[in-house]
């Protein structure tokens, strides 16, 4: 083929004759764009197509529970199988306090451990640690439950709810009984089992963030610690969020582990040393053996906690947004 | 080319012959009750042996779930630790055209568990106290209704911290059974159920939960089933039965709980053997059932599910003991094989 013939072929793609637009899809055929094209949308709808599906079934598949309590559903404290009377509140409470502590927790060590390992640590120490890290995110989280209730709630018995309460037993946050089993245990261990999620995904953000930062902030006389948290860690601000949203919707659906150690009690604790309950164990402890009206209050808390999700996502994207326009102003 | 083309006709051959030796095997299917789950195993394995040609699949997934799968024909039989109630049985009736036989199998009981090292002696329950611990009225471990049935016992001056199941279970049934039938409070507060509305007290789940729970607090109490106490070798308490006396959860007494009942068994096997009559009675035990659709249309199946439950009532009873669960008194084992001859 010569030059000329070339460009001649890529003329002719570009008039928009209907002879030529065919043969120029063609063309994209055979050289795969247009399969590629094809086989990404597919994929694309699959997980939207799943979605909607999910929130389908979700719905009808409750309506004759949310016919029976309408909104009161959600506001509603008792949760009585036996009496068929269904509330969401306690469950609500428990996922969202237990989530919340978890993130608390966990970002700041999470962030603080990222840092590290990106900015400080030589590379091979660095790729060790993540390797470590990214291993705690592999253990079944029934093994974290079971060291929550074998290693974990003991030791928060004898050593650490008494110095907590003394330290903090005037607030209402920290009174009353402490049995082991509590939304404070729950955050504990939701806190390690999303730690990984934080540190690796942070890690890997803050080292894709261009070298050039670095440098011209040193090259303006900032120190090491002033160039980390004024110029690489605001610039990689959204991915280290993302990981964060990551983070909280593993806690917020978080199952077995919370279960094993949250006290599994549908009742809203003022303390945080009360035991308590949360949206996903109830609906795997209870669904198995329920039936009727009970199994639909089941599925509709299923329902709960995807619009929990979603406001939590959206309100914390939200935050995200705000922050970003008020900086660009600033 | 050529082996290529022998393959294929060996293939082919093979799919056209695998029909037929399937037919030769009966497959029959049923799920439910996770608590008879070693017995109902052990049966099955022991009865294939012996009849090779019938294949039986038994998926431990929960009585609620049993019901459920046999009401809408996905399983041959279905098995469960609490009888269908009457608003299940017309559903199964409309659904499948047919009734519903609940054939009981073995028997369980349930235990109350405590950690109080300064008791040694097994700690006597009685109804009242029992109720009373789980409604949350009574709250030190002192009480004196507690001590009343426990003379000369050191019971400390502590909180009572009660620990019940999380996970929807036959257990629970059993147990908040028995509270209902000796506390009409807690028949108005909390009934009975796989789930109820607990008044006080954590949620352990499985046996496996509540044990820990248990094990790990001092001043705890919770009940968990007799097998996992045995197998578990966790101490148990002892419990004060309709005619007043104190009896210990054995394998004996549970089968006298079921004798007691045997005077009064309704025609269909749904009764309650909680608080049952007699002096040697267990009062926390109950039934197993198996759950045999009356019309079967397939004859092989037919014959393969009626010959497994007649050799379980049989030489199947041998082997509860083994495995910790009671046997079934004979006077029971003659009225359910004369209601099997209602399949058809």
């Amino acid at each position: 083929m010569t030059a000329a013939n070339t460009a001649s072929a890529i003329s002719a793609a570009r008039a928009p004759t209907a002879k030529t637009g065919a043969r120029a899809f063609a063309r994209r055929f055979f050289n795969g764009d247009e399969i590629a094209r094809a086989i990404v949308t597919i994929a694309a709808a699959v997980i939207l197509l799943v979605t909607l599906l999910i929130v389908f079934q979700l719905w009808t598949k409750s309506d004759a529970a949310r016919e029976r309590f309408g909104w009161g559903f959600l506001t509603s404290t008792t949760w009585d199988p036996s009496g068929e009377v269904f509330g969401a509140l306690p469950f609500i409470y428990g996922t969202v306090v237990t989530s919340a502590l978890a993130l608390l927790l966990a970002v700041p060590i999470g962030l603080g451990a990222a840092i590290f390992l990106s900015e400080l640590a030589p590379p091979r120490m660095s790729n060790a640690l993540t390797f470590l890290i990214e291993l705690l995110a592999a253990v079944p989280s029934v093994i974290y439950g079971l060291l929550g209730i074998y290693v974990m709630v003991p030791l928060l018995r004898s050593s650490v709810a008494p110095v907590m309460k003394s330290l903090f037993g005037w607030t209402p946050l920290f009174s009353g009984p402490f049995y082991g089993y509590s939304y404070f245990a729950a955050g504990l261990v939701l806190a390690v089992m999303i730690l990984p999620f934080i540190v690796s995904v942070s890690r890997q953000i803050l080292l894709a963030v261009p070298p050039e930062q670095r440098e011209g902030a040193l090259a303006l006389g900032a120190t090491q610690w002033e160039t980390t948290w004024r110029v690489v860690v605001p610039f990689a601000k959204r991915g280290i969020v993302g990981s964060v949203f990551l983070a909280l919707a593993r806690a917020l659906g978080e199952t077995m582990a919370v279960t094993m150690v949250v006290g599994n009690t549908p009742k809203i604790a003022a303390s945080l040393l009360g035991s308590g309950y949360s949206i996903a164990s109830v609906v795997a402890n209870e669904f198995p053996e329920s039936a009727g009206l009970h199994q639909q209050a089941l599925i509709e808390l299923g329902l709960v906690l995807f619009a929990l999700t979603i406001i939590v996502n959206g309100l914390a994207r939200l935050l995200v947004a705000s922050t970003s326009k008020m900086e660009a102003r600033a | 080319m050529h082996t290529m083309k022998n393959r294929i006709t060996r293939v082919a051959a093979l799919a056209l012959l695998a029909p037929i030796a399937a037919g030769a095997q009966t497959q029959v299917t049923g799920a439910g009750a996770s608590f008879p789950y070693p017995i109902y195993g052990k049966w099955i394995s022991t009865f294939q042996t012996a009849k090779p040609n019938v294949q039986i699949n038994y998926q431990p997934v929960g009585s609620g779930a049993g019901i459920r799968q046999v009401t809408d024909g996905i399983v041959d039989f279905g098995a469960t630790d609490g009888p269908m109630n009457d608003t299940q049985l017309a559903e199964f009736k409309t659904k499948r055209g047919s009734d519903v036989l609940h054939i009981p199998t073995v028997l369980g009981a349930v235990v109350p568990i405590y950690n109080l090292p300064s008791v040694t002696a097994p700690l006597r329950f009685s109804g009242e106290a029992l109720a009373g611990i789980f409604l949350g009225t009574i709250t030190k471990w002192n009480d004196p209704i507690i001590a009343k049935a426990n003379p000369g016992a050191k019971l400390p001056n502590a909180d009572i911290i009660v620990v019940h199941r999380s996970d929807g279970s036959g257990t629970t049934f059993i147990f908040t059974d028995y509270l209902s039938k000796v506390s009409p409070a807690w028949l108005e507060k909390a009934g009975r159920g796989n789930s109820v509305n607990w008044p006080v007290g954590l949620g352990g789940a499985q046996n496996a939960g509540v044990a820990a729970a248990v094990k790990q607090t001092e001043g705890a109490v919770g009940y968990v089933e007799l097998i996992y106490a045995l197998q578990n070798k966790i101490s148990y308490g002892v419990v004060q039965n309709a005619a007043g006396e104190f009896v210990s959860a054995t394998l004996a007494s549970v089968s006298a709980a079921a004798s007691g009942a045997v005077a009064n068994m309704p025609a269909d096997f749904r009764v309650s053997i909680t608080n049952a009559p007699g002096k040697d009675a267990y009062p926390i035990a109950s039934f197993t059932w198996l759950l045999i659709p009356t019309k079967i249309a397939d004859p092989a199946k037919r014959t393969a599910i009626v010959d497994f439950v007649k050799w379980a009532l049989s030489d199947g009873q041998n082997l509860t003991e083994s495995l910790s669960f009671g046997r079934l008194p004979p006077a029971v084992i003659a009225k359910e094989l004369k209601a099997l001859e209602q399949v058809k």
